[in-house]
């Protein structure tokens, strides 16, 4: 073992470089032809799918594998963007096993459900292989619509008014497009720059305009948009981070989660990343799992999760927690932070406090463990940029209120995604509420 | 142990599986091997006239179709009769049967329709010691534009006549292979009888195009861009061939003649469906070229274990056991009233019963119940056709339960007669009411 994975403190190249870009490989290698043609066939091509049903896109899932099965892999692929312009990534990303794959019958018969998101990558890929868009643009309305932000929620709604004839402006404040796609999700789920590549991808309809660095709630103000265009979309998703509510300053080493994950997503070179040798991630959600994983995969000799509920409410599904087990990260609950430990202002070790619930309500039980820790990762949940949004639109608990159209409290605006009530911080929900809120401004404008 | 040794018209093997007149038995080295494996028997390639052999096409002779994990599924064929010397045959036949006296050696023979041609060859087949002769007049292709094989097995005079100089011209066993390109295979099996021939053999290859290619528009196999109808075998033929043995079986005319069952028999299974029908024994050329010879080990093994199981002694107790039970549409009980019944527990909510039902029948499987997807049966619509078991990818998770006597069938609101009564006395039969009046 060399010594520089083991070297104490937050350091880089833990890991040789040939062995870091294998961990950071392909989670599911894609279906090769023949691969996909079998798995095609288990399809029994239900009555009312269940599995469509369970898709929050509803795409017409026997369809499209019937459409693989019969050598038709390009209109497999138009049946899936059909719903969801985004079925690349979700083909990806979607934890299936809550979703479609959850519902297949298969998956009751057998405890084996057809391999939904797997085929759904065969036939994306290969459409966009062609690097050609499959849908014309209507005749253009004279509309125009403010969208703001290039995340999923973003790019569906623009995609959709795009294809209706209507002109769409984003306002993204990053300097890429993209959302979490391209800042958050797993680096192993989305390998080889596919989140640019599916931007491009959408934006091949046509009439949509990106502008960069241009962040709502800045010079460009809700009023703003709402005067100057026919409608507003608002797919910003969050932007902030919940801290972690402990007394002091947080010495050195301590860090949102979803800020390491960003950094990882954009690195050139994964060897250069500076990794603690022992890490613990507070929380118990999907950016946990991932931020966890990732640590490991980089080299982190120790990664713990500490998650303050039991492994019930854990909000990664048991997939996800199996995957970073098998990565070796261990997994830690009804456990606090209540005290984070440093060394001339640099963290080492966070002591926990052991957690129990009472009557309903969580309470530390008085007993504590210290960990030995040289980094520590917030991934708590992250909130709302209220500020942005200049207190015009009415919230609930925290997030944009919507019907089921996407309407918010303003009559010309609306709202998806992860910034909303109804999201469920998943890109397929995200898409769904995008292409939803598009249709029913298209039909509001049209009258 | 059950005795599975097979007495095929006095030609005795080990056990009831040979292998069919096909390429796996056109050579000394392939023909070893098989016995060495364990087959009871082959039918030889066919043996053509003396002279320059016979030419194959140079390009692909096979086409096929496929499920979805490549599982062979039918297989087509252009090949001719052997393309090697008469002699060189005849000589291997000779050593191949003094090497394994104990297996059936029966060999195809197809020359052209003239009692010479048929006097000249068979002296030389006799001389190989081979224990009979198989008559090809069943090969689709090729051939048949020369006047033989299925030219002559389409024309029931030709049959007669052929079989009838074979009996006259040899002492060996006269099998007659027939062709299914034909419509009632009862004629040619009553030709062959009359011929005095011992036995008939069935199915011979189906003529088929398996596939047309979409991008040159050619048949498959394509040969240089153009393909000819060949012939289909493999386990999409063998219900085809089940019926035609059974109505050779049951037919009064040719009932008792001996039946070499063939067409798509993959498993021991398949061959004692065949045997149940009426074959005496069965021939085998599609698995064996999918598989190899070593799938005889699991025939052998599996129509054992299965005679054991249901305490048959012998192929004797089996055989035909199923033919009586073969009868005429009109003959069917229409007293029978069965409905279907879906088990809640092993139902996976597929819906497929449903919607085969709802769509193309009769509309008598729920979908809904109080809101819930849930499946099941509206006996006040079912018809009992089993279409729903059919579609259904669960094994007995749906099954057709028959009404006892006396019960209401809630479709017809009537109860259903003990007693058995069919189409020929059925009120709403013409002929029924001509009769009665
Ligand atoms: C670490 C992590 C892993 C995840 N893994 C998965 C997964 O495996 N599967 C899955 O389905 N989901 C996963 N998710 C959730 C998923 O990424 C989100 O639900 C989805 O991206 C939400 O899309 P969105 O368009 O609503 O928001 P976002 O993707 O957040 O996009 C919002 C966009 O708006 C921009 N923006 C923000 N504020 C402003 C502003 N004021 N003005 C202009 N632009 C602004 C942002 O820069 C961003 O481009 C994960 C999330 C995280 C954090
Ligand atoms: S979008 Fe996601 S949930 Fe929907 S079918 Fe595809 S993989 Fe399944």
């Amino acid at each position: 073992m060399q010594s520089k994975q083991l070297a104490d403190g937050i350091a880089a190249g833990r890991l040789p470089k040939g062995r870091i870009a294998e961990n950071f490989a392909d989670l599911h290698p894609p279906l090769a032809g023949h691969e996909a043609a079998v798995a095609a066939d288990r399809c029994y091509f239900c009555y009312d799918a269940p599995c469509m049903t369970a898709c929050p896109t509803s795409i017409d899932i026997p369809l499209f594998i019937r459409q693989i099965a019969t050598g038709n892999v390009n209109g497999a692929a138009k049946t899936i963007f059909d719903q969801n312009i985004l079925g690349g990534m979700c083909a990806r990303v979607c934890p299936t096993e809550t979703l479609c794959e959850e519902a297949c019958v298969r998956e009751t018969a057998e405890g084996k459900p057809v391999e939904i998101g797997l085929l759904q990558r065969h036939a994306t890929d290969s459409l966009m292989a062609k690097n050609k868009h499959p849908y014309k643009r209507a005749k253009s309305t004279g509309k125009h619509v403010a969208v703001v932000g290039a995340g999923p929620a973003g790019l569906a709604c623009a995609h959709r008014l795009a294809m209706h004839g209507h002109q769409v402006t984003i306002f993204e404040s990053r300097k890429k497009p993209g959302g979490l796609n391209e800042f958050g999700i797993a680096a192993y789920k989305s390998t080889d720059d596919f989140a640019q590549a599916e931007v491009d991808f959408v934006l091949g309809i046509g009439g949509i305009d990106i502008k960069y660095g241009k962040p709502l709630g800045d010079t460009v103000t809700l009023d703003g948009l709402r005067s100057e265009y026919d409608a507003v979309f608002l797919g910003m998703g969050l932007s902030g981070v919940n801290a972690l509510g402990l007394k002091g300053k947080d010495p050195q080493g301590v860090e949102n989660a979803v800020d390491f994950i960003a950094r990882l997503r954009q690195a050139k070179d994964k060897s250069k990343l500076a990794v603690g040798r022992r890490v613990v991630v507070i929380g118990g959600g999907m950016t946990a799992i991932d931020c966890a994983i990732q640590a490991k995969l980089l080299g982190a000799e120790e990664v713990t999760i500490c998650y303050r509920r039991g492994q019930e409410n854990m909000n990664a599904s048991e997939f996800e927690q199996d995957l970073a087990a098998s990565a070796g990260v261990s997994l830690r609950h009804w456990l606090k932070p209540v005290k984070l430990k440093a060394k001339g202002g640099v963290l080492t070790a966070v002591e926990l406090e052991y957690t129990e619930l009472k009557k309903g309500k969580l309470e530390g039980t008085g007993e504590t463990v210290t960990i030995q820790a040289d980094q520590l990762f917030r991934a708590i949940g992250q909130t709302l940029g209220e500020d942005d949004l200049g207190g015009a639109v009415e919230l609930k608990k925290g997030r944009i209120r919507t019907k089921a159209d996407g309407r918010t409290s303003l009559k010309d605006v609306w709202a998806g995604g992860d910034c909303t009530d109804q999201g469920e911080d998943l890109t397929v929900t995200a898409v769904a509420q995008g292409r939803d809120a598009a249709e029913s401004i298209h039909k509001t404008l049209m009258g | 142990m059950a005795d599975i040794s097979n007495n095929f018209v006095g030609i005795k093997s080990p056990n009831p599986f040979w292998l069919a007149s096909a390429p796996p038995t056109d050579k000394a080295y392939n023909v070893e091997r098989a016995f060495k494996a364990g087959w009871g028997g082959v039918v030889w390639k066919t043996l053509g006239e003396e002279g320059p052999p016979v030419v194959n096409v140079n390009g692909p002779r096979y086409g096929a179709i496929w499920g979805a994990d490549r599982r062979l599924l039918g297989l087509n064929n252009i090949e001719l009769i052997t393309d090697r010397d008469l002699y060189v045959n005849l000589r291997e036949i000779k050593q191949v049967k003094k090497n394994w006296p104990d297996r059936a050696v029966v060999v195809s023979i197809m020359v052209p329709c003239e009692e010479a041609a048929w006097k000249a060859i068979l002296p030389l087949v006799e001389e190989t010691e081979a224990d009979g002769i198989e008559l090809n007049f069943g090969c689709p292709h090729g051939m048949s534009e020369r006047g033989m094989g299925a030219a002559v097995g389409q024309v029931p005079e030709y049959i007669e006549m052929v079989a009838r100089w074979c009996k006259a011209n040899t002492r060996m066993p006269v099998i007659v292979k027939l062709t299914p390109n034909i419509t009632d295979i009862r004629y040619p099996a009553r030709a062959a009888k009359a011929g005095g021939a011992d036995a008939v053999s069935l199915i011979n290859t189906i003529s088929s195009i398996t596939s047309v290619n979409l991008d040159t528009f050619s048949p498959e196999p394509s040969i240089d861009g153009k393909g000819s109808h060949g012939g289909y075998c493999g386990p999409a033929v063998k219900p085809i061939a089940l019926n035609m043995v059974a109505e050779i079986a049951r037919d009064a005319e040719t009932a008792g003649l001996p039946i070499s069952g063939i067409g798509g028999i993959t498993t021991w299974r398949d061959a004692a469906e065949f045997m149940a029908l009426g074959a005496g024994n069965v021939q085998v050329c599609t698995a064996a070229m999918t598989y190899g010879f070593k799938i005889v080990e699991e025939m052998i093994a599996g129509l054992s274990n299965w005679m054991d199981v249901k305490g048959h002694k012998s192929l004797d107790d089996v055989i035909g056991r199923a033919t009586p039970n073969v009868t005429d549409w009109q003959y069917l009980n229409l007293n029978y009233v069965t409905k279907a019944s879906i088990d809640q527990d092993s139902c996976i909510k597929c819906g497929r019963c449903h919607i085969a039902c709802e769509d193309t029948s009769h509309q008598a499987i729920t979908s809904m119940v109080d809101g819930q997807r849930h499946f099941e049966v509206i006996e006040e619509e079912c018809v009992g056709c089993n279409l729903c078991v059919n579609v259904c990818p669960v094994e007995n998770c749906i099954t057709m339960v028959p009404l006892k006597a006396g019960t209401k069938d809630k479709r017809t609101g009537k109860k259903v007669a003990k007693e058995y009564a069919n189409w020929t006395t059925h009120p709403n039969n013409p002929s029924a009411r001509d009769a009665a009046e």
